[in-house]
């Protein structure tokens, strides 16, 4: 394919966007070609999804800008975007549950019979031809609640076709889809480069970039790392620019010789989520579930500690079993868990401080059935002097707080009801480096005390700092177990992406 | 992929369940009552049946246009006593006014209130139970200052436009010719319409909707609009039919127009629903009132049924979700 073509179809030029004071992305700037396949690849948080979303008009850059056919993109929102012709395929699909499959296509642009009616016969027959070109078999008039993930992501593909686009962004449109479908896809995404289109492709698949991609922009922290053809590159060297740093000291884990083992999990299956899932913690002992975003981290944790229910396996604190679906049995038998998302599940943000930090054990603290304000401030401010939480008053609204200081007490909060297994997800999350390593210092500490930690993480270098075991996921199920020798930047990356473990 | 027909053929039977499970219970309402005291069908009693429903199906219909977009309206009963009353004031002191100018008023009136309720929901970013809370009371207000206890009288109005309350075609009330003109011209625009489909975009999804480019501020504007100007209508035809109007008229009717509306199917959060189902819960609702009268049962008793009927309602919608979401379960293994 001709590869220096003077003008690109699309150019992300100079792109910065910042959320509050994290930068998502810094001024990455790279052209998707017409006819070409382009491949945007990264770790997760990376800034992949910030780039779709500016690209998609959902985002405004804060510098730099969006150019289509040399114009820069307005600033009218996704509408914008979609009357410059770009199409975007989100990796959570964005469907309309209660209306029809070819309502959800054609929203917005439903072909119109006379008097500006919608010709209903019209649009069902055009989603039939649609499908007809993927090659699948979806009712068009059946509604969407109830389609599979798979099914939800081939009418998103769907609804991105139907616009005749022109720029075609896909986030991992292929992670829910079959070998079969995914063959059909690339056959239609080549189609479309035939006839002059770009496409975006964002995967963790490198045999799927490798084989339908002729360029492919590596991002790293928010960062342009590079853009390169394909054909220049190996999947080792794509996977080193992807992680390319060093894991520095700044974890300080101290060795434990690790104990009994206190939390077992066995096949722990939960249908179309994830399946046959089995591990040990040992006390003292740091375990790390590193994966991609979706691997399904997350929902195994939530599962063992009985927030969502699970079809299948079984789950034993210190030999014990926990049943199925009941926080309160695991907090019962000494488990903790200090979700990914403190805002909305870890804490109350409209209480103050002291309150927060006691939340989980107002039984102990209050006396005749009335909270004694004393006692809970004493414990407060003891948890608070001993995780180092920078505070003004201990009544301060704890929302006044930054995000690390917020994250200490939330793990105050778990840590005072004297854990036996603290599961942490992603601890350190919008946090600065400087409270991150006190995080981390808490964790290990915790461990040498005889804590069993199970730590889900998506940044590598704290996997591999922190873990003296690191257990990988990849859609769905366990593709790695690696002792602290083993887990190397590559060998994860590898068994997260569902490349043949190293 | 086989057995996909089916699924889909017992979602609709379930789904046209809805609409026609409303018929159902109205034809036994109404075969009961008549067992019990034949009069009740009498032309002059279905007369009475229709009359008291208008102005509900009227009310529920434009509420059924926010409640799609997964908002509430309830300030239509304050906007109906304001329009009623000043259409009252207007025909008192110029009896020359022609009637179509006063209904054009009154749902211009409606209009301007709806106006205030979309504004305030659009820039306050609250949700709308609350901005309209907040109006049922300032709209309310605003009828009883400018009131100040008057009360216009049939007299003071002239006969032809107290007229609209009372006569017929072919037997038919001309009160419930509108209802039914409203019922039939709102459900159509929101099956056949783009901007229609947008609402229930907007109600099914809102974050989905917003990524589609679907102008999503200036849609729940408008249905707030569209509620406000059919409260207007109610208004201008309640005053047709009472000819009695002072400040207090139509307060607390909203929870009965919510009620109507979702005892027609219409999901409280939004995305499904039809005008025509929430017009079938207003008449439905209308009819268990005047049944259970002439069945001499403890008024007491109709609130208790209306509240039955809601909660079988929301039953109903909660068991479908379920079914949903296990069909989904279902599926995923399937490709897993």
């Amino acid at each position: 394919m001709d590869r220096e073509r003077a003008a690109p179809l699309l150019e992300v030029r100079g792109v910065s966007k910042s959320f509050g004071a994290v930068a998502a992305v810094r001024e990455v700037s790279f052209p998707l070609y017409g006819g070409e396949a382009h491949a945007l690849v990264g770790e997760n948080g990376a800034g992949k999804s910030t780039i779709v979303k500016v690209l998609a008009g959902v985002h405004e850059p804060d510098t730099g800008a969006v150019l289509v056919d040399g114009q820069e993109l307005g600033s009218a929102g996704p509408a914008a975007a979609q009357a410059a012709g770009i199409a975007v395929i989100y990796q959570e699909p964005t469907l309309f549950p209660d209306l029809s499959v070819a309502e959800n296509i054609f929203m917005g642009r439903q072909p119109l019979g006379r008097f500006g009616r919608i010709d209903r016969a019209a649009m069902k027959a055009d989603a039939v031809r649609l499908f007809d070109r993927l090659g699948v078999r979806i009712d068009p008039e059946r509604p969407a609640r109830g389609l599979s993930i798979a099914d939800q992501q081939l009418v998103e593909i769907a609804k991105a076709l139907s616009s005749d686009a022109r720029v075609l962004v896909m986030d991992e449109p292929t992670a829910a889809l079959s070998g079969v479908e995914v063959e059909r896809l690339f056959a239609v995404v080549r189609a479309l480069c035939g006839q002059g289109a770009a496409v975006l492709f964002i995967s963790h698949r490198f045999d799927e970039v490798f084989s339908l991609c002729q360029r492919v922009t590596v991002m790293r922290d928010g960062g342009l790392v590079s853009t390169d053809p394909v054909a220049d590159l190996t999947v080792d060297q794509v996977v080193r620019r992807m992680v390319g740093r060093d894991v520095s000291t700044l974890f300080p884990k101290e060795e434990v010789e690790p104990g009994d083992v206190v939390l077992e999990v066995r096949g722990l299956t939960s249908r179309g989520v994830f399946a046959d899932i089995g591990f040990s913690v040992r006390a003292g002992e740091i375990v790390a579930l590193a994966g991609l975003v979706g691997a399904g981290r997350s929902e195994v944790v939530r599962a063992v500690f009985g927030i969502d229910r699970y079809d299948a396996g079984e789950v034993r604190v210190a030999g014990e079993r926990l049943p199925v679906g009941s926080p309160a049995a695991a907090v019962a038998s000494g488990v903790a868990l200090v979700p990914e998302d403190r805002r909305q599940q870890g804490l109350v943000m409209e209480l103050s401080i002291e309150r927060n930090a006691t939340l989980t054990r107002l039984k102990p603290l209050s006396r005749l059935g009335f909270l004694g304000g004393r006692a809970e401030r004493r414990a407060a401010r003891e948890w608070a002097r001993r995780l180092q939480v920078k505070y003004g008053r201990l009544s301060d609204v704890v929302g006044t707080l930054s995000g690390g200081n917020q994250q200490k007490v939330v793990l105050a909060k778990w840590l005072a009801t004297g854990p036996r297994v603290l599961i942490v997800d992603e601890p350190t999350r919008g946090i600065d480096v400087g409270t991150k390593a006190e995080v981390h210092r808490l964790l290990s500490r915790l461990a040498a005390d005889g804590v069993a930690v199970l730590m889900v993480s998506s940044e590598l270098p704290e996997v591999l700092g922190m873990a003296d075991r690191v257990l990988v996921m990849h859609e769905g199920r366990i593709t790695a177990s690696l002792s602290r020798a083993e887990a190397t930047e590559e060998s994860v990356m590898f068994a997260a992406t569902g490349q043949v473990a190293v | 992929m086989s057995g996909r027909g089916s699924v889909v053929g017992v979602v609709r039977r379930f789904w046209s369940a809805r609409e026609s499970g409303i018929v159902v219970a109205l034809v036994l309402l109404v075969l009961v009552t008549t067992v019990d005291s034949p009069n009740f069908l009498s032309p002059q009693s279905v007369r009475d049946l229709l009359l008291g429903a208008a102005i509900l199906v009227v009310l529920a219909v434009g509420q059924t246009v926010v409640v799609i977009s997964r908002n509430i309206d309830l300030s239509v009963g304050s906007v109906l006593g304001l329009v009623a009353f000043a259409t009252g004031k207007l025909l008192s002191s110029a009896p020359a006014t022609p009637t179509a100018v006063a209904v054009l008023l009154g749902v211009g009136l409606g209009a301007v209130c709806g106006v205030v309720n979309g504004v305030l929901v659009a820039a306050a970013r609250v949700p709308a139970l609350v901005i309209t809370l907040g109006t049922l009371y300032a709209f309310r207000g605003v009828d009883h200052s400018w009131a100040r206890g008057e009360q216009i009288n049939a007299s003071d109005m002239p006969r032809s436009f107290l007229g609209l309350g009372t006569w017929t075609v072919l037997g038919v009330p001309v009160l419930a010719i509108i209802a039914l003109t409203v019922v039939l011209a709102v459900g159509f625009y929101l099956r056949n319409y783009r901007s229609g489909r947008e609402l229930y975009a907007i109600g099914s999804e809102p974050a989905a909707a917003r990524l589609s480019g679907i102008p999503v501020g200036r849609r729940v504007f408008t249905s707030f609009v569209v509620c406000g100007a059919s409260a207007g209508l109610a208004g201008v035809l309640y005053a047709a039919r009472f000819g009695t109007v002072d400040a207090t008229a139509g307060t607390g009717i909203e929870l009965q127009v919510v009620a109507a509306a979702v005892v027609g199917g219409v999901a409280i959060f939004g995305g499904s629903g039809s005008a025509y189902g929430a017009a079938l819960g207003a008449l439905l609702l209308t009819t268990i009132g005047s049944s259970l009268a002439v069945l001499r049962i403890n008024p007491f008793w109709q609130q208790a049924v209306v509240g039955g009927l809601i909660l079988a309602a929301i039953g109903l919608d909660r068991l479908l979700a379920v079914r949903a979401a296990n069909r989904l379960r279902g599926r995923s293994s399937h490709d897993a």
